[in-house]
């Protein structure tokens, strides 16, 4: 541990790391003074709305763009063809997912409509208004194709192949197997089975997927103005295809209206209006209605799992053994891949235990439905909801508490590094002590007791538990390795300005998370300054250092440890010619409140505004060789474990109303731990949003197709997500763990919440559900789904 | 009173936070449009544009409202206060300041229908416990918080207010 | 998605809207408060030619009575309603209705007039109204019908009105202290449309010329599980007549299923909904079993 990182002493000068401070760029979000991409309007800007198709699957015959061509205000009508001539298609694979293909897909379709929804068409006029009137005169003429829309008979010989070139439906497969898991299965007292299902949905960002692109012929530049969580990746990919070079394509991402992954991939509409722009040389703005949002935003999560776990008479487990099985949509999403999801959970499930025979198969099919990708906890609520799940169901077959038979397996504190048999290394856990934090929140011996005389007046509540690790801060062996342009490093640049303020410039994002908040922690107490005087740039691929952006909670661990660097060594820059100054040993000096003083005795010798006005104005006056570099950037990129791990363990306390299916939530707990916590509020935040959203899987959310492959759930109406009426206080707790990779020591937080809770829920319910000797295992737990599973429905 | 004829535009003259403002617009065009786009008065947002979200709520005649469900043509006469309005008068100073020190908004999106709504609670509804302040924020969806700092922020400013009374 | 374009019209009396409409045509639609047709033109499901907003008919607003009516005008909003001391004292069953009605924001502006014209099937408002056995006035250029509401709400969202006819007000008879209502629902989340409901109303007898607190008169309406507003009928008939025991209960449920025949839809199977049923209609009726007993 740093002396500069000490979060035990608080009451030290600048000391905000550890410390709960309220973001400093909240205040403008409280009075409207927020700058979101539709807020910003450009000279000579025009709108773009797309023609969809209304077919899962179809050929395209035509398309008559004529009655639309002669609407008012519209100024083009553009074709999948039109589009090509300047923009190139992709292919979403990675190079290390062996196996993997998916087809070439377009900005606009060309040919074929391959899910509801998809772009066939764009209109630009001179609102979005008229190009909607325009999009109802586009005359596509279709012939339907057969849809594949159910996952399971995907790969069916009888099937239809979506994209012929591809030879058939599978887009990728991977066996992972680690020990004799049929051979310890035998030798088990007990093996249990079940299958679980977790519901397609999506993210709903509040702020819909928004972009306005310009392009200015006179200098060959691109700037963007983009709702995204990763510029650089932006940047590169729009050179790519669009043919220019990343130096001539600036994204600009101010305000973020909610990401959650769905954010952080490239969507075809919205490359479709770069090249839109490029080919008028003019800004073009597309900002996706709800109803576009619910079909071309990526979904998630669609899975059906058969899980086996294997005990021992003494609550051992033996083995785990998992088939994983997932549609999703007609493409691979680019550039991250599709392929993710499924991989995930091969590398997750069981990963808080300790066992010796591992066996997990993911099978990835295309289907003609929205595509996947990943979204907030890719894969964790899945693998987590499935080891859970099984652990409770061994305990109940063994007849073994479920907290007792989690403390025999979990992972022991104090014997790390360690590797599992999923084989991801984890540096150091502390399963043992959050499960011994959540005890002592929750009074499980209380409420099982409470929950036993409710039940004999005929009230069913359910305790349910889930224990959870979460991959954050990745290396480049996510995506780098596979040949994607997403960068796992990231920088920082700290800059001292005249009258001793920091600049801080990132490359990370803020997408209402905090990234901001948390880097001006950190360039405060890094530099010596009070957190007032820094200001953080962000989301500006022309002015920030080069970086990955913010997806998998990487902002604090690997966004925050390059601002701590740059910080430190502005500090050391600062204090040569404050040395050079006083005449004293720069070793001797330190900053404090904005001020240069005597280490030893804190004593105040200058002010940095004072250091500032003679290095900038009156550098005659100092030493000619004397470096003053007042500027500094680093940047960190993790070397030592291809990612790090958080983990935790939640608890739900809810009550079912077996006459009407409803669930109520009573109590949420989460324990949890990120490593270093630079700001506990922000943390605590995350985690309460992250497990709402997880809430909203467990009970609510659904995209559901009917048997023509439409989506019928397109309106907020339809697509139920959690909203405050429902929703219970959330306890947060913490145990800290710091990563030995970085001297912040920070893992993330963003992704825990939404791990664990789908799985606490299931259990609690499940729990309450036990003495009708009957469970649910496909979410979302609906009425329906309870009802049906107690013959009431 | 003006003849009843069909017009394909309407000429309106309203009161815009507390800023008399004139302007012709297109029927279809609804409230938040008209605030956005016409007046430049961006901090209200549409989140769906079918009334379901509540990033839209502002205030007409007093009332909240959703501002994706109330056409700009009906407005004449009309007074309509946004965050922009009650930022500048202060009048709810003290709910934004909690929401800042609760961290009750994240990426800010649903913030400005949120504290709408939330001034509502303050203004009509005194004895609100923590699930009676859910359930009138039950219509103004947030995916960031998970709500609690939501409900701690009002609550917060709901207790400080009565206190300032007794 | 923006509305699709329209024109507009402001008609400032009933006179005025009627005018208004012969010229407009077929396509033109009457805007109340908006709060469902707005949203649905957001879907550009129809394209309106007009809208003619009847929001300024003076005539339309306000509630008021008479010896044993109470009359609600068709452009009061429904938190209007929830407030109105009329309201509370006449038809208390409304009182409790309201809150169940959407969110706050949308009960601003929403008209009793709009959501009984709408007719949704899993509205709150169209089944209290057959529950309080309520008069829809309805009014043309021709003149004016009185509609029972048992005979207004005709499909799924289809009403009894004509052309060119507007709801003006609704008439519900002044609730003595011997009416017992209530209305409960099953939402998935607070303000959703329900996945089923009831409203009900009855008179408690109180005098001694039949049993002391038989029901009398019962209207047991279901919502969310038909096309419209459904009566049990044959639910009414087995708790009628004598006072509420949890036998009688048992008994209405147990001929539920011969008045209802409830669709399945995105919340689930027709059996769902016949459980839903069968439960909301206990769980409505049982307090007032255990409020006669506390009274005994």
């Amino acid at each position: 541990m740093n002396e500069l990182v000490r979060p035990s002493d608080l009451d030290r000068p600048n000391s905000y790391i550890g410390r709960s401070v309220p973001r400093p760029n909240a205040r403008k979000l409280v009075e409207g003074r927020a700058r979101y991409v539709d807020d910003v309007s450009l000279p000579r800007m025009v709108h773009v709305a797309f023609v969809r198709s209304p077919h899962a699957h179809a050929t395209i015959l035509s398309i008559d763009g004529a009655a639309a061509r002669a609407m008012p205000g519209v100024i083009k009508v553009l074709t999948g063809e039109n589009i090509s001539a300047i923009c190139d298609p992709w292919v979403a694979v990675l190079a290390h997912l062996k196996g993997m293909k998916s087809a070439p897909q377009h900005a606009i379709a060309i040919g074929k409509a391959c899910w509801q929804g998809e772009a066939v068409a764009a209109v630009v006029a001179t609102s979005r208004a008229l190009a909607e009137d325009a999009v109802g005169q586009v005359w596509v003429d279709y012939a339907t194709l057969p849809a594949v829309l159910d996952m399971e008979t995907a790969l069916d010989t009888a099937t239809p192949v979506i994209h012929a070139e591809l030879g058939d439906n599978l887009t990728f497969q991977r066996q992972h197997e680690k020990g004799d898991v049929e051979a310890a299965f035998k030798a088990s007292h007990t093996v249990v089975e079940a299958t679980f299902h977790t519901g397609r949905h999506t993210g709903v960002c509040l702020e819909p997927r928004s972009i306005l692109a310009d392009f200015n012929r006179a200098d060959n530049q691109l700037t963007v103005h983009h709702s995204t969580q990763a510029p650089h990746m932006m940047q590169a990919v729009l050179a790519k295809h669009l043919r220019l070079n990343e130096g001539d394509v600036r994204v600009i991402c101010g305000d973020v209206g909610g990401s959650f992954g769905i954010k952080v991939h490239v969507y075809p509409d919205e490359v479709a209006t770069c090249a839109i722009a490029k080919l008028l040389g003019r800004p073009v703005k597309f900002i996706a209605d709800r109803f576009e949002s619910m079909t071309t935003d990526i979904h998630a999560r669609d899975h059906r799992i058969t899980g086996r776990i294997g005990v021992d008479r003494d609550g051992a487990i033996t083995a785990i053994d998992i088939d994983d099985r997932t549609g999703i949509g007609p493409y691979s999403v680019y550039p991250r891949t599709s392929a993710i999801e499924g991989n995930q959970v091969v590398n997750l499930c069981g990963g808080p235990y300790d066992f010796a025979h591992y066996r997990a198969k993911t099978t990835v099919v295309l289907q003609n439905k929205t595509p996947t990708c990943q979204y907030r906890a890719v894969g964790h609520p899945i693998a987590c909801a499935v080891t859970e799940g099984l652990v409770d169901l061994a305990a109940e077959a063994i007849g073994m508490d479920p907290v007792a038979l989690r403390r025999r397996n979990l992972m022991k504190d104090g014997t790390y590094p360690r590797v599992s048999p999923a084989g991801m290394t984890f540096e150091g856990l502390s399963h043992e002590a959050c499960l011994d934090q959540l005890m002592a929140l929750i009074h499980y011996p209380e409420l099982r007791a409470e929950q036993a005389a409710l039940r004999q007046r005929g009230i069913y509540r359910g305790i349910g538990l889930a224990s959870f690790i979460e991959l954050t801060n990745p290396s480049p062996f996510m995506y780098g390795i596979g040949g994607a342009r997403i960068s796992a490093q990231d920088g920082c640049t700290v800059r001292m300005d005249p009258d001793g303020s920091v600049v801080a410039l990132s490359g990370v994002t803020e997408q209402g998370q905090g990234t901001e908040a948390i880097l001006a922690q950190i360039v405060a107490e890094g530099v010596g300054v009070s957190m007032s005087r820094v200001k953080v740039i962000t989301g500006d691929t022309q002015v920030t250092p080069y970086g990955g952006g913010t997806w998998a909670s990487r902002g604090a661990g690997i966004g925050g440890e390059a601002a701590l660097q740059a910080a430190l060594e502005l500090k050391r820059n600062i204090l040569v010619v404050a040395g050079a100054m006083l005449q004293a040993e720069p070793t001797a000096l330190d900053i404090t409140g904005g001020e240069v003083v005597d280490k030893a005795t804190g004593q105040v010798r200058m002010a940095l505004a004072e250091l500032g006005r003679i290095v900038y104005f009156r550098g005659d006056t100092l030493p000619k060789d004397l470096a003053r570099e007042l500027m500094v950037t680093r940047h960190f990129i993790t070397k030592d474990y291809p990612f790090s791990f958080t983990n935790g363990i939640q608890a739900s306390w809810l009550e079912v109303d077996t006459d009407t299916g409803m669930v109520k939530l009573l109590k949420h707990w989460c324990v949890e731990d990120c490593g270093r916590i630079i700001n506990p509020m922000l943390v605590d935040e995350q985690v309460r949003g992250g497990v709402v959203q997880g809430i909203g899987g467990a009970l609510y959310e659904h995209c559901i197709y009917d048997g023509e492959g439409q989506l019928t759930t397109t309106s907020l109406a339809d697509y139920m997500v959690p909203m405050a009426a429902e929703m219970p206080d959330i306890v947060v707790g913490h145990v800290e763990t710091p990563t030995r990779e970085s001297l912040l020591g920070a893992k993330g937080a963003g992704e825990a919440g939404t791990a664990g809770a789908p799985a606490a829920i299931m259990n609690a319910i499940n729990d309450a559900l036990r003495p009708f000797k009957t469970r649910v295992t496909a979410m979302p737990f609906t009425p329906m789904r309870i009802l049906e599973a107690l013959g009431k429905a | 009173m003006s003849a009843a004829v069909i017009q394909h535009h309407v000429d309106i003259a309203l009161t815009v936070n507390g800023e008399s403002v004139s302007r012709r617009v297109a029927p279809r065009q609804h409230l938040i449009d008209f605030l956005r786009l016409d007046l430049g008065l961006t901090g209200s947002h549409a989140g769906c544009e079918h009334g379901v979200c509540g990033a839209c709520t502002v205030r007409l005649n007093g009332v909240i409202v959703r501002g994706c469900l109330v056409l700009a043509a009906q407005l004449d006469g009309a007074l309509v206060e946004t965050i922009e309005g009650l930022s500048d008068r202060g009048t709810i100073r003290d709910l934004q300041d909690a929401f800042v020190a609760h961290n009750a908004a994240q990426c800010g999106f649903c913030t400005p229908g949120m504290l709408l709504a939330a001034a509502d609670i303050l203004d009509h509804q005194h004895q609100a416990d923590r699930a009676a302040i859910r359930e009138h924020l039950s219509g103004n969806y947030c995916r960031c918080t998970g709500y609690q700092a939501i409900v701690d922020a009002v609550e917060t400013t709901l207790l400080a207010r009565k206190g300032a009374r007794a | 998605m923006k509305m699709p374009p329209f024109a507009y019209a402001k008609a400032h009396s009933l006179p005025e809207l009627f005018s208004l409409w012969t010229n407009a045509g077929t396509e033109a639609r009457v805007l109340a408060g908006g709060q469902t047709l707005l949203a649905t033109l957001a879907f550009r499901l129809s394209e309106p030619s007009v809208l003619i907003d009847i929001s300024a008919i003076a005539s339309l607003k306000g509630v008021t009575e008479t010896q044993d009516i109470l009359r609600i005008g068709a452009l009061t909003t429904h938190a209007d309603l929830g407030a109105n001391g009329l309201v509370a004292r006449y038809a208390p069953l409304l009182t409790k209705a309201v809150p169940l009605i959407a969110h706050a924001a949308i009960r601003n502006r929403g008209t009793i007039g709009g959501s009984l014209a709408y007719a949704d099937p899993a509205a709150e408002l169209p089944a209290c109204m057959v529950a309080l056995d309520a008069t829809i006035i309805a009014q043309s250029a021709g003149g004016e019908r009185r509609i029972p509401a048992s005979d207004f709400f005709t499909g799924l969202l289809t009403t009894a009105l004509e052309e060119h006819e507007l709801i003006t007000a609704i008439e519900v008879p002044k609730a003595g202290p011997d009416q017992r209502a209530t209305i409960l629902e099953i939402a998935r989340r607070s303000g959703d449309y329900a996945m089923a409901g009831i409203a009900l109303a009855y008179r408690q007898a109180q005098d001694g010329a039949v049993q002391d607190g038989a029901v009398q008169a019962p209207r047991v309406v279901f919502f969310g599980v038909g096309d419209g507003p459904v009566r049990a009928v044959n639910a009414e008939m087995a708790m009628s007549g004598a006072a509420l025991t949890t036998a009688s209960i048992a008994a209405a449920q147990a001929v539920l299923a011969t008045d209802l025949d409830p669709p399945g839809d995105l919340h689930g199977s027709p059996a769902l909904k016949m459980q839903l049923c069968r439960t909301l209609l206990a769980r409505a009726l049982t307090p007032f079993i255990l409020s006669e007993r506390t009274a005994a």
